[in-house]
Parts: structure tokens; sequence; C-alpha cells
């Protein structure tokens, strides 16, 4: 049916034909639209330039780039506001703003990428993977040494961390979602207090129990006890929320025919969640790997390579990063750079390995819609 | 349908209901005890973290009472006479966490939102994973990027705001030095909360059911419209729940404040200028020449961080409670 056969019959001369609507999608960008846009940017930069550099002069990019944003905002919405109206005004300004900031908020992660990758890697040759410091002096150049024995530190004691913590938050994940019972409740309250539990924390609690009360000495795996807390909410928490996601449906389903309730878990309910909880674990190693403030306290520490991890001061690579940091000479800063790319590097080369991994499913943003 | 109803004699009683007993198999038992044990486990561990701290911290708290939350002092080198406190470092903790959630909070709402209502679905997948990534980057390493990288570029804008701004108290400064100062380092802060925040947010406006948002647009709303009406209700829980968590965050972080603030010990509100302080920071920088009653003053120290956390942490925990889950939704 065309837009002519609603219209109420003229009188004769006929009228010329009115032009066929074009439909509105809502979500197209059409030309004016862009235009309206750069022209925004553009007036509001001419606009900041004025008040930032001439009426109150002063340098700095991130407050140029702070009042630009917030000037380009406010154009945009005063000239859609004069094209259509207040209404829909605000729905694209506050649609342009939340674009804006949500990529915004990766010019941040590129430029620390960036910057680590650029101071790092200068010194990065094959002997930082292969030496440790223990013909290293304070005169040496940064070219000499390197971190083999804070790698095997990183490694062992975020290793044996994992042991620990992914079966116990998981199953404590289990307890909470998929078990059930009266105590349900203190746990989850006690997880989310745990979460909060502050590094330093751990790290001390550790010390006095393990270091002070036990008389064990310094260790990795004193390191990988405080790593485990602070791991071990993360992934409880993230598994569950994760397993709550998935449907009642499926357990349903899988009682209804005869399975018990362990089968019920394990052959449906956690392979459903699988790349969620992939990702749970890789959000407590994430946030595991990089601490340095336990460890000052437990690993504490060491110039050499020690593998045994049950004994004895041991390095990891943020406490070869921030020593050399501390220590602030040139040759020793540029060493904490180049840990730093190394360490940079790990956690990127573990999370492309867990999203590979963990493709797909429910409870990722991949696959969930 | 009327065929299907059966005309109940009147005179019959109705069968009683079969009664139902849950009969757990051998396996299921051992099951629900393991993963009872898992859970229980955290509070052991939280019961043995505060036991333990405040054994060693109680040598301080003996000596210093009450006082010791209101002292702004930290001697060098202590003996039974010296008074200190975390007065000042309980301040600072608040400021920066505080100042870190300002700038965090409505990042990640505005993240969450675009990720969930406004991305092309073609970006929604990387887009969460680059966030994910930002979460992953050691704090170390964001204290040295803001040491190194941030700050001498926040400098500037720190100074146009003294400059421009210094009729409102926080941005009023006393000595024109904006090195090391809170607010820098509440920025890096913040740019480590954001994606944890995102996160938990994400995943409660993704669950707003699907029925209501497309009977608000249905009726005529704006996409914003429709968030406001449908989606931020439904996700209060998880604003606050991500908000209260990237706060725990904060007021713990340690080694990125500890690289980037000056140490001071007064008090003032002045975000702008150099010297601020925290908790965990003060006790990873003072840690290493620490013995007997200094050790126990710095586990006294930690176990006012831990039940400051914890009562953040369990408030926000009561809070998103009390928000739907997604445990309802059919499929």
């Amino acid at each position: 049916m065309s837009i002519e056969t609603l219209t109420e019959p003229s009188p004769a001369p006929p009228a010329p034909a009115r032009p066929t609507p074009v439909p509105i999608r809502p979500r197209a960008v059409r030309r004016e639209d862009v235009a309206i846009v750069v022209a925004s940017a553009g007036s509001a930069l001419a606009l900041t330039w004025l008040l930032y550099e001439r009426l109150a002069p002063l340098s700095g990019g991130i407050g140029f780039v702070i009042m630009w944003f917030a000037l380009f905002i406010v154009t945009y919405w005063v000239v859609i506001r004069d094209i259509e109206g207040r209404f829909i005004a605000t729905d694209k300004t506050i649609a342009l703003s939340i674009g804006c900031v949500a990529v915004g908020l990766m010019i941040p992660l590129v430029l620390i990428i960036g910057y680590v990758i650029v101071k790092g890697i200068k010194y990065l040759n094959w002997a930082f993977f292969t030496q440790t410091q223990a013909a290293v002096g304070p005169d040496s150049p940064a070219s000499e040494g390197g971190a083999a024995h804070a790698i095997v530190g990183t490694l062992e004691q975020v290793g044996l961390a994992m042991l620990v913590s992914v079966p116990l938050g998981i199953g404590c994940a289990v307890y909470m979602n998929e078990v059930g019972g009266r105590m349900v409740r203190p746990v989850r309250l006690f997880v989310d207090a745990m979460s909060g539990v502050p590094s330093i924390v751990a790290g001390l609690f550790i010390f006095t129990v393990w270091i002070l009360g036990l008389g064990q000495g310094f260790s990795g795996f004193a390191a990988a006890l405080a790593l485990t807390i602070l791991m071990l909410p993360t992934i409880t928490r993230t598994s569950e929320e994760v397993l709550r996601l998935v449907p009642d449906g499926l357990r349903e389903a899988s009682l209804a025919v005869g399975a018990t309730q362990w089968r019920t878990t394990w052959n449906v309910v956690l392979p459903t969640a699988r790349s969620g909880l992939v990702t749970a674990v890789i959000l407590g190693v994430a946030r595991a790997i990089g601490e340095t403030a336990p460890l000052i306290m437990t690993a504490f520490g060491a110039q050499l390579m020690n593998v045994n991890p049950f004994a004895g001061a041991q390095s990891s690579l943020p406490l070869f990063v921030y020593g050399a940091y501390v220590l602030n000479t040139t040759s020793e800063v540029a060493r904490a750079w180049t840990g730093a790319l190394v360490l940079m590097l790990i956690v990127l080369l573990l999370f492309l390995i867990a999203r590979a991994v963990g493709r797909g499913g429910w409870g990722t943003g991949g696959g969930q819609r | 349908m009327d065929a299907t109803v059966q005309e109940q004699d009147p005179g019959t009683p109705v069968p009683e209901p079969r009664p139902i007993a849950l009969n757990p198999t051998r396996s299921d038992r051992v099951y629900r005890g393991t993963a009872l044990g898992a859970g229980l486990l955290t509070l052991v561990i939280l019961f043995l973290i505060g036991f333990f701290l405040f054994l060693k911290a109680w040598p301080a708290f003996h000596q210093m009472g009450f006082a010791f939350f209101t002292t702004f002092e930290w001697p060098a080198t202590f003996s039974s006479t010296s008074r200190f406190g975390i007065g000042a470092l309980l301040y600072w903790t608040v400021v920066i966490a505080t100042t870190a959630l300002i700038f965090a909070v409505p990042v990640a709402i505005a993240t969450a939102l675009f990720l969930t209502e406004y991305a092309p679905l073609a970006v929604r997948g990387p887009l969460t994973s680059l966030i994910d990534l930002l979460a992953a980057v050691p704090s170390l390493i964001y204290g040295l990027w803001g040491f190194f990288f941030l700050q001498p570029r926040m400098i500037g804008l720190s100074s146009w705001l003294s400059r421009h701004l210094s009729f409102i108290p926080i941005f009023k400064v006393t000595t024109p030095v904006f090195k090391s100062s809170a607010f820098i380092a509440a920025t890096v802060v913040a740019l480590m909360v954001v994606p944890i925040c995102t996160s938990v947010m994400r995943e409660v406006f993704s669950q707003a059911p699907p029925s209501e948002k497309e009977g608000a647009l249905a009726l005529g709303a704006t996409r914003w419209g429709m968030i406001r009406a449908v989606v931020l209700p439904f996700g209060v829980g998880g604003i606050i729940g991500g908000s209260m968590l990237g706060l725990g965050r904060a007021l713990g972080e340690t080694i990125a404040i500890a690289i980037i603030i000056s140490p001071i010990f007064g008090i003032s509100p002045h975000i702008l200028q150099s010297g601020a302080n925290s908790i965990a920071a003060h006790i990873a920088l003072r840690f290493g020449e620490a013995t007997g009653l200094s050790l126990s003053a710095l586990m006294a120290a930690g176990l006012a961080l831990f039940l400051f956390t914890l009562l953040v942490n369990t408030l926000a925990s009561i809070i998103v409670s009390r928000s739907r889950s997604g445990k309802g939704v059919e499929i």
C-alpha cells in the first residue's frame, strides 16, 4: 500500500505526487550526522584554544583534551537541539559521549603498552632470559645480566597459587550456586569481604603466620600462599557470576533424566560455563601476577637463581622491577623497564591463550548477547 | 480444554501429596561436603587474618590505645614513649580512593552501557577483551607509567586548576609543587579501578530483561529513555556493587601509590600539591626497616586497613545481594 492511497482524495487539478517518504533507520549514520560531529569538534577545538591558550594561558595536553571534549559535547547538543529538538538532542549527545568515553578508555591502554615497549625494548636481549644478576655490579651497564631468576620465581609462585586457588575458588562458587544451604549467605558475604582484602594485608598475614609464627624463612611458597589469598575471591566471585548465568532449564533437564547433582554440576553446569570460568581464572591470575607488595614480605627477593620455591628467598618479576626502580640509577631503571616489558608480555601471552581457550559460550562478552 | 478437567466427586477425599524426601547418593554427599568445605574456608581465612594481625598488633594498640587512630605522627625510630598513629594515613587513603572513584565510576558506567547497549556487535567482543586487558596490567606498571609518563603531563593540568579554580579549597595550593600529589596518584588508581567496575556493571546491564527494553522502545522511548527507564534501574545493584568493589581495590592499592606519592604525615584538603600518603603504601615503604614495636605498629595499621576494607565490602555485598539476579532467566 503506498502512501497516496491514504491521503484524502483531492479535487482536480491533481496535486503533484508527494515524494515517497524515506524510511527512518535509527542506527544509520547519515552524511549530515558526520558533518555535525566534525563541525562541532572543530568549533570546540577553536573555542578551547581561545580559552585555554589565550584567556587562561598554560600548557598541558591533558587539560586541553578534557576541555575540548567538554566543549565538543556541549556544542554538539546545542546544534542537534536547533535541528531536531531537545528530546532527540539529549539522546544523541548521550550516545556520542558514551561512545567517546568508552573508546577513549583505550587511549591510556595504548599509552601504557606503548610506553613500556618503547622504554623496555632497548635492553631486551636473549641474556635477559638466561642470565641472573649474579655477575652484575653497581656500575654494570643495563645490557649486562638478566632476570632468569625472577621469571622462574614468578612462574613457580603463580603456578603454585593457581594449583591451590582454582579448585578452591570454583568449589566455593559451586557451593554457593549449585549446592546451596544455610551457609550460602554468610559465605557470599565473606567472599565479597575477602575480595577487598588489600594485597599488602595478605602479605602481612602470611608473614605473621608462616614466617614469624611457624619460623619458616622467606620462600616462594610463602609468596604463593599470599597470592592464593588474593586470587581466591576473584576466582570465586567471577565463577559464581558465571554459574548464575547458566539457565535453570539446563539443570532441571539434567536432573529430570536422572543425573545426580554431582553429575549435573560436572557434566552440564561447568561445561556450559567453561569460557566464563576461564575468564574467572584469568582475572585471578592477572590480579596475582603483577602483585609486588605481598612479595616484599614473603618471597623477599634475591639476585641469584633459586629454583626451589620451598626454601630460601626467591625473586619474581615484580620484585625485580621494583627493586631496580628503588635503586634509581640509570642502568637499574633501564633494567626495571625491561623487566616491566617482560612482565607485560607474559600477561599479554596469558591473555591471548585464555581468550583462545575460552572462545564462545555463556559468560563472555564474545558469546553472550 | 473442558474435557481434560475431571469432575471431582465431592464425597471422595483428596489424596495426601506424596512426601518428597531428598536422599542424596554417596557421591552427592561427598560433593556437597567438599563444596561446603571450600565455601567455609573463606570464613576461616578471614578469621585467621584478623586474629593473627590483632595478635601481632596488640603491643602497638596497648601503647597508644584509641589515640592510634587520631595521632598524626610516625617516628623514624620507635621507643616505649614514642607516639604514633594512622590519622593522616587514614585521611589520605580515603581522599585518594574517593578522588579515584569520582573519576572512575562515570567512565565505568559509560563504558558498560556502551558495551551492552550502543556498540555494534562486531565491536563488543574486542573492546571487552581490551578492557579486561586494562585490568590485567600489573599495578607496578601503572605505578611506573604514572611516575615517569603521566606525572610530567599532569603538572600542567594541576597548575592550571590551581590557578583558575583556587577559590575551591581542594584546588588551592599552599606550596606550588605539583609532583607526587594525591591527584596524580588518584588518576592512576582510577585507571586501575575502571575495568573492575566496568566488568561488574557490564555483567549486570547485560542481564536487563529484553522484553522490558523492547517494551520501552516500542512505546516510543529513545535509546537513552529506554536505558534510563529499564537498564539503569535494573542495574543499580551492579553500579553500587561495582563502585564498592572498585573502592575496596582503591583503598588497598599499594605499590602504584608508593611509587607516585611523597609521604607526609599532616592532612590538608589540597590534593593538587605534593605530598600524600596511604596506609598500604606506608606499610610497603616502612616494612624493610621495621622490627619489634615498629613492626607491631605496621601490623596495627594493616589491621585497621583490613577492617576498613572489610566494612566497605560487606556493605557493598549487602546492597548487591538485594538487586535482581539472572537466576530467573528462562531459555
